[in-house]
């Protein structure tokens, strides 16, 4: 039994250690926000928070979270920066599809816990690992500016 | 599936007719062949039941409470569709837009089916041209039955009435029904076979970027994507598929994949082997797990140089002609002669590669099947499933949900099928996830193309064209009907139809399938390949009549002044006229394709080694009403990125039969880096609204490829841009 502590409450998974977070959180949880896109950390559909870093869950094995919280989308409307992240998405209709925003919004919200006020680079550095497929790039840029304008 | 859901989109739930309601048929199917079909307003009997709502036709629901509730027809995979939709129907209805509720349609080919497809589809970028006018008379016929229920009681003429809101007001008296008051009354009032539509100056939900129906959820991971469905018990499985089309299974070894923990079951079909887990890193150690040996069958020899080496040696026949104006021959003076001018364009296979990687959940019982799925096709879902568990289509319940990702991958029902016959042997719910390994090496491929075109210019004028177009018929495949004496409409739409004014002119069709690969419809389906032959063949016709490309395009569209003036707001915009340094371009494509005209202009530099930085993407567009200006804008900025990644990177290609391409490793994504602004300017406009999910993709693929032309002065024609050309020529010819 591994036990977790996700947005905030203990959870017990009877899991092998190496099973990845991400078909934990989903297959074992029920948390279901958080998605498979390609298994192997090339298209961030799957970050999470670990300890405030974002880190793709396909590819970390579920035995090396230790103590350390684990903040997922169904939970990032509880921190500062997530709420105004999602708060910016919604103002600029950032999303299409929406598969991949809920790792794009956890990249994003990770970017603004650690550059309030991020320039292209710094997005550009930050989000690069997180693929959309429908092509919302643009306004991820400027929701971004958004959310740390109204920082 | 769950109920944790609180905006209108996410409290869809897909609900099942009740049996025993009849249906007056709708579609008048005559022969096929033709595009359109007859269309009127699918009615639902009314119902008297006390408890029922007020349900007029198969879009539109009323409960006591006023609450109101939408029926989609067409399903949500980014494009905006439930919103559009939406406001079409309370615009009609004068519903209170912050009240209504929406649902997932079920499969019903009677109610539901697309008028411009003739099947139950989202696709051809058409929702909005296929369902306009149907949905608006929904919403006024619905709008009127409250109306006359209202003006009965009070004892007056309809006339007298107004609605807003979802009330009936009579404004005389300062006397008001809510909709939901009415909904008894209304009940009993037949709906008018043709009812009074609004005047476009009457609109007050069209025409404005209200926000999206569907968005709420998805920033906080309550969306419910097929994938993400949970009924309880459920099993997860995961595939591996013969890696040659055609291949079997020779043997398997499954002994260390059955002693792994999490392993349940273990499926050997025919052409695929599924392991069954409790959860998805289980069934992936087993199959992982597996020694699995196939037999390649007749497939195993395939490789990209025969695919093409056959499209190449086709291409040279000619082709069934598609359309044929004026003399051709005469204008052109024979293919060979001097003055005629003459290019060959390829496009290659492409994958769709949605986000949510393929994937099906079902529970099969002897007597009945139920499915929870995203897909832009319920009807063949639910047919597959049926004919993969031998069940009628009757005992087949399909649960529709939002799509992560369509661009055409979801108009076909493979995965329902592989995924129900897997789950035929498995007890209880089973979820069927594909990896993206097996999601990108067992797609549905765009065609590979090969175009050839022939001109000859007088004057600065193209006096005659031809253009051959080469490779897959998909509508063949997918709508044979549709396939009539050798010529695919869809591999010649944007062709055949060509908007520039040229006096003679043959468009010819040529169909070549490939060996070892199906292929199908991928966002711009046929456009994306004209348009990219024709706007690249202009331009080098441009160049030989040493007209400025802009000048030389408008110059063959007076006929066509809405593309015109596409053109002139993207010079402006764009700052065309205005220098670049060396190894810098700008390159502009022009288009009518899904009835909406774009003028798009691409700007980028092209550095010493070959690699291309994109500075600057604007479009301009009429797609006639823009029923929602910022999701037009958004699909735009979108499929732009969508084509630029096709030609940047987009190949994929086959070795000994199998795909070699697996991951966004090797089948590259653009990424946020690389994309630079992009400005979209929609241009106001009364026409009838147009297709515009597909259109950027359509667009940038030209307009990239002109900017590099502009910025080298090499002429690429072949997609992906070969970046070792661009390298060798330093200079401009």
């Amino acid at each position: 039994m591994i036990a977790l502590t996700i947005n905030g409450e203990r959870r017990n998974a009877d899991v092998p250690p190496d099973m990845p977070l991400l078909w934990v959180l989903r297959d074992v949880l029920g948390l279901t926000g958080t998605k498979f896109g390609c298994g192997v950390a090339q298209c961030g559909a799957c970050t999470v928070h670990i300890a405030g870093t974002p880190v793709r869950s396909c590819v970390l094995s579920v035995g090396h979270v230790g103590e350390r919280a684990i903040t997922t989308i169904e939970g990032i409307a509880a921190t500062p920066n997530g709420s105004k992240v999602q708060k910016a998405w919604l103002d600029l209709e950032v999303v299409q599809c929406g598969y991949c925003q809920s790792g794009q919004i956890m990249s994003a919200s990770a970017l603004l816990d650690a550059i309030p006020h991020p320039d292209d680079a710094d997005i550009d550095a930050a989000m690069a690992g997180n693929i959309c497929r429908c092509g919302t790039y643009v306004r991820i840029r400027q929701a971004i500016k958004r959310a740390a304008a109204g920082a | 599936m769950s109920d944790r859901k609180d905006t209108p989109a996410s409290r869809a739930s897909t609900q099942v007719d009740k049996p025993g309601l009849s249906r007056r048929s709708f579609l008048e199917m005559s022969a096929a062949g033709a595009f359109l079909f007859g269309f009127c307003v699918p009615l639902r009997e009314t119902r008297a039941a006390a408890t029922a709502p007020f349900a007029p036709n198969a879009f539109i629901r009323i409960d006591r409470r006023g609450e109101v509730t939408l029926i989609m027809p067409q399903v949500e995979m980014g494009q905006g569709t439930y919103t559009s939709i939406s406001m079409i129907l309370a615009e009609e209805l004068d519903a209170d837009w912050s009240q209504l509720r929406v649902e997932h349609a079920p499969a019903d080919a009677k109610l539901y089916t697309n008028p411009d497809l003739s099947i139950q589809a989202t696709g051809n970028s058409n929702s909005i041209r296929a369902f306009w006018v149907p949905l608006r008379r929904a919403g006024a016929a619905t709008r009127a039955c409250l109306v006359e229920a209202a003006a009965r009681t009070w004892g007056i003429s309809a006339a007298e009435c107004r609605t807003e809101s979802g009330a009936v007001i009579h404004d005389r008296t300062g006397r008001k029904f809510s909709y939901g008051a009415l909904v008894d009354r209304a009940s009993g009032i037949a709906a008018p076979n043709d009812p009074v539509l609004k005047e476009a100056g009457m609109f007050r939900l069209i025409g404005r970027s209200l926000k999206r129906v569907d968005t709420p959820d998805k920033v906080n991971g309550k969306a419910t994507y097929g994938i993400d469905v949970l009924p309880p018990g459920l099993k997860v499985a995961t595939l591996a598929a013969s890696p040659v089309l055609g291949g079997t299974v020779a043997h398997v070894d499954d002994r260390r994949a059955r002693a792994m923990p999490g392993v349940r079951q273990i499926v050997v079909l025919d052409d695929l082997v599924a392991v069954v887990g409790d959860h998805m890193w289980a069934a992936k150690c087993g199959l992982d797990a597996l020694d699995i040996e196939w037999n390649d069958g007749p497939n195993a020899g395939v490789s990209s140089e025969l695919i093409w080496s056959r499209l190449r040696a086709a291409s040279i026949r000619q082709g069934a002609i598609a359309k044929d104006v004026g003399d051709v021959n005469k204008a052109l003076g024979g293919e060979t002669s001097s003055e005629v001018v003459t290019a060959v364009y390829e496009m290659p296979l492409l994958a769709h590669a949605c986000m949510e990687p393929l994937n099906c959940t079902l529970k099969i019982s002897p007597t009945s099947a139920e499915v929870w799925i995203g897909t832009q096709v319920m009807g063949r879902v639910r047919a597959a499933v049926a004919k993969a568990s031998d069940l009628p289509e009757s005992q087949v319940i399909v649960h529709n949900h939002l799509l992560g990702g369509g661009f055409g991958r979801r108009l076909e029902p493979d995965m329902a099928f592989s995924a129900a016959r897997i789950a035929k042997h498995v007890d209880g719910p089973v979820k069927v996830i594909w990896t993206r390994e097996e999601d990108i090496r067992h797609d549905i491929y765009r065609p590979a193309y090969r175009d050839i075109l022939w001109a000859r210019l007088q004057g600065g004028r193209i006096v005659g064209w031809k253009h051959r177009v080469s490779g897959s018929a998909v509508m063949a495949r997918f709508l044979p009907a549709f396939f009539q004496k050798g010529v695919d409409p869809d591999g010649v739409d944007s062709a055949q139809d060509i908007p520039y004014d040229i006096p003679n002119m043959r468009v010819e069709f040529n169909r070549e399938e490939p060996p070892g690969i199906i292929t199908g419809f991928w966002r711009g389906v046929g456009p994306n390949n004209n348009v990219f032959a024709i706007e690249s063949f202009i331009e080098e016709l441009a160049r030989q009549a040493g007209k400025d490309s802009i000048t030389f395009r408008r110059s063959h569209l007076d006929k066509t002044p809405r593309l015109q003036a596409a053109l002139d707001l993207v010079r402006e915009k764009s700052g065309w006229d205005t220098p670049l340094p060396a190894r810098c371009g700008r390159g502009v494509a022009a288009q009518i394709a899904f009835a909406s005209f774009i003028a798009t202009v691409v700007e980028c530099e092209v550095d010493e080694a070959g690699e291309i930085k994109i500075h600057r993407v604007t479009s301009a567009v009429d797609t006639g009403i823009a029923v929602n200006p910022d999701t037009v804008m958004a699909q735009l900025q979108g499929g732009l990125v969508f084509g630029l990644t096709a030609g940047l990177y987009g190949e994929i290609t086959l070795k000994n039969g199998r795909v070699e391409q697996s991951n966004f490793h090797d089948y590259r994504m653009l990424r946020i880096d690389q994309v630079p602004s992009i400005e979209v300017h929609v241009i106001k406009s009364g026409e009838a609204p147009g297709g515009i999910g597909e259109t950027g993709a359509t667009a940038s693929i030209p307009a990239l490829r002109n900017a590099i032309y502009a910025a080298t002065g090499v002429p690429l024609r072949r997609m992906p841009v070969d970046r070792a050309l661009l390298a060798t020529h330093r200079k401009p010819k």
